[in-house]
């Protein structure tokens, strides 16, 4: 009988990522551990892409005025299937916004694909962008269901935004289910393309940390007022000690 | 100019070119999404049978994106070579498969044939092929490509080795290099997706690559899938770029959402050569492409996404690429539904990539919020190697922990190179064995504590 595959003698570089390195083999194929482990990790992401965003237990986290929106999608096959629908809000939910006076920043809370993302990393997140951008004049904060980034354009120009931040679930990885992306708009307005947005990704407990997110978040609306634009324009060239986490919105299949 | 198909008492009517080929397509999600799919089973079939019948000239006479409205459309025509075209000149649709499938259609006959064929001839042939029809012709197309080793020759198969990083985190990086080194991958490149498009932050990943290729002598090269705008910057400041990346897509719409056009393209193809970084050939340019991207940016003119991909690999030829890659599983199931979707689009890419002359190879993957799992995965990598995919991705234990999705592992290629015996770039597979990371019959030796590689 074969004995069992050995262990990699270079794990002890496992702690150097979170990658599934150093593996074993058996014969070409994965040992039975590792092979399973992964079977595992798929069925909780499967699981996370379907639970719903607690919506009250997130605004108690959050401790702010907050207002809540549904895209037109109702529910999440729908939303898995009907991006368009995603990006576009409920009617009631377009009735609700309206604002009198101009703000600088709206940041939309939204679910995306991964709800608990949304639930986990939205409340300190915010706290911590409120904080960042104290010289900026915020605008309500808003949170969004079964919502994709392109929502935050009809809410922003509703809502008569100079920027909108949405800060979305990120489609959930093998051993990331709980990761938030955000999503940095100037002038938003419905059919603003990929191209004119800046991305901060990976912000989770083994990622980016929200103050770090903040920091990034706030290089960029800093920059993006001195250059008139957010977008691939806008080129990352903050300082490295900060932690160079941010990028812009390359390619649209990013988008979720 | 509209078509129409009788079947029985049954007439099928297509308003034109565009309609037809929509209808054409085998069913996949993005098109229903797009509202321009078959609304039944027959009426798909009934669009192949008028396709079918239809001239391969028309696709020359009736653009399905108006020349004036364009630039993919224009290059597309503009670098048509007529004589080329000239064997195949009086095909239909329907004979142009018989042409492809006959025993006379040799890889010789067929890379004679690539630039007299249009994209849209390739993708209308494609939606009248079975899947074994993909895979015999594709397994038949051969290209060949040079940097600093041969990919695409007759039985070698390429990994891409893909060491991502949430956070870039270099030494991160390095060790998932290291382990797709150890487990005999990165011929094709090595190439990370950063995690952001800082520019200081992409020199220091350039710069690790490079230094560990110089310091091994590794007979491959770097790729750091920044915006092509970005690494041109960095090519301005002799970072060492080995090659240029750029996603690209069908349409002229939507590659100005991914921020490119032609233009820029070509400026950074001509920056990449200037440095002449590659030793035995200067093919330097690396694209993406993924069927749906035009339709999510709002930019698909009402074709098909199948078709729309088909033209990306019209734009990617242009620039004589070392790498063209069809990441097929990555967008999501708003395009590509399931398993079985993915799996037909990911042998169409392939297909018409190879008969267009694009060194084509696939990221077999899905993301988990499609209808898709390690059982799909495996199959189409069964699949793909059967029909001589170039190069296929190596990711860590198949679970790439920055783009959040799933794809071809380092352990999968292994698996295919037994199945099929497929070795690696010739370069790199005796590069492999000086540093016994492989025997003289390029399976894996067994594993050593104090591997050089790891000093």
């Amino acid at each position: 009988m074969a004995r069992p595959p050995a262990p990699d003698p270079w794990a002890a570089l496992a702690s150097a990522t979170p990658a599934r390195i150093a593996l074993g083999r058996a014969g070409p194929g994965l040992p039975t551990r590792a092979s399973l482990a992964f079977a595992l990790d798929h069925a909780r992401a499967r699981d996370a892409v379907h639970e719903p965003l607690d919506v009250a237990a997130l605004i108690g986290d959050i401790g702010l005025p907050v207002q809540v929106v549904a895209s037109a999608a109702q529910d999440r096959t729908t939303y898995l299937t009907r991006p368009d629908l995603g990006r576009q809000l409920s009617p009631a939910s377009a009735a609700s916004l309206e604002a009198d006076t101009p703000c600088d920043l709206v940041i939309v809370l939204a679910d995306g694909l991964s709800a608990r993302a949304a639930r986990l990393q939205g409340p300190p997140v915010i706290a911590a962008i409120l904080d960042e951008l104290a010289d900026f004049a915020p605008g309500p904060i808003i949170i969004a269901t079964q919502a994709r980034v392109a929502l935050g354009d009809e809410i922003g120009a509703a809502l008569k935004a100079r920027y909108v931040a949405v800060l979305i679930g990120e489609r959930p990885g093998l051993s990331t289910p709980d990761s938030l992306g955000i999503y940095l708009t100037r002038d938003p307005a419905i059919g603003r393309s990929d191209a004119e947005r800046n991305c901060i990704s990976n912000i989770h407990a083994g990622g980016l940390s929200a103050a770090q997110a903040a920091r990034r978040l706030a290089w960029l609306m800093r920059e993006a007022e001195r250059r008139g634009a957010t977008g691939v324009e806008l080129k990352d060239e903050s300082d490295t000690d900060q932690g160079r986490l941010t990028g812009q919105a390359s390619g649209s299949q990013l988008l979720e | 100019m509209s078509f129409r198909q009788t079947i029985g008492t049954t007439v099928w009517a297509f308003r034109d070119l565009v309609d037809l080929m929509a209808k054409a397509t085998p069913l996949r999600s993005g098109d229903q999404l797009a509202g321009i799919a078959a609304r039944s089973a027959e009426e798909s079939v009934a669009a192949r049978m008028a396709l079918a019948d239809l001239p391969l000239k028309t696709f020359l006479a009736q653009p399905l994106i108006p020349y004036e409205a364009d630039e993919v459309t224009r290059l597309i025509l503009d670098s048509h070579q007529a004589t080329a075209f000239a064997p195949i000149s009086s095909l239909t649709v329907g004979e142009f498969r018989e042409f492809l499938l006959a025993e006379t259609t040799t890889a010789d006959v067929l890379a004679a044939l690539a630039p007299g064929i249009t994209p849209e001839m390739a993708a209308a042939v494609s939606k009248i092929m079975k899947l074994q029809d993909l895979i015999l012709v594709s397994s038949r197309c051969r290209v060949t490509t040079r940097f600093r080793n041969t990919i695409g020759l007759a039985g070698t198969l390429a990994v891409r080795l893909q060491p991502n990083h949430p956070t870039d985190d270099l030494a991160g990086i390095s060790a998932s290099i290291l382990d797709g080194l150890m487990y005999g991958a990165g011929d094709a490149t090595i190439g990370i997706n950063p995690s952001t498009d800082n520019l200081g932050q992409l020199t220091d990943i350039h710069r690790l690559v490079d230094d560990l290729i110089q310091r091994f002598e590794i007979p491959t090269q770097s790729c750091v899938l920044g915006h092509v705008t970005s690494t041109l910057k960095l090519m301005e400041r002799d970072v060492p770029v080995d090659l240029v990346f750029q996603s690209i897509a069908g349409t002229e719409a939507a590659n100005a959402g991914f921020g490119i056009n032609l233009g820029i393209l070509k400026e950074a193809h001509e920056a990449g050569l200037a440095l002449k970084r590659g030793t035995i050939g200067q093919n330097l340019m690396y694209f993406e492409t993924g069927q749906g991207s035009a339709l999510s940016a709002n930019a698909h003119h009402g074709v098909d996404q199948q078709t729309l991909e088909a033209r990306a690999y019209g734009v990617a030829r242009a620039f004589d690429p070392l790498l063209v890659n069809s990441v097929v599983g990555f967008i999501g199931p708003e395009y590509l539904f399931d398993g079985k979707q993915i799996t037909r689009a990911g042998l169409e890419d392939h297909f018409c990539g190879k008969l267009l002359g694009c060194p084509h190879g696939v990221d077999i993957c899905y993301t988990n919020h499609a209808e898709a799992d390690q059982d799909d995965l495996d199959g189409l990598l069964t699949l793909l190697a059967a029909a001589g995919v170039t190069f296929i991705m190596g990711v860590p234990g198949g679970d790439d922990v920055m783009l959040s999705y799933q794809s071809t592992s380092f352990h999968d290629a292994l698996y295919v190179r037994e199945l099929f015996g497929l070795s690696r770039a010739p370069e790199f597979e005796a590069w492999l064995q000086k540093m016994a990371v492989t025997g003289p019959d390029w399976a894996l030796l067994p594993r050593v504590a104090q591997h050089r590689l790891m000093g």
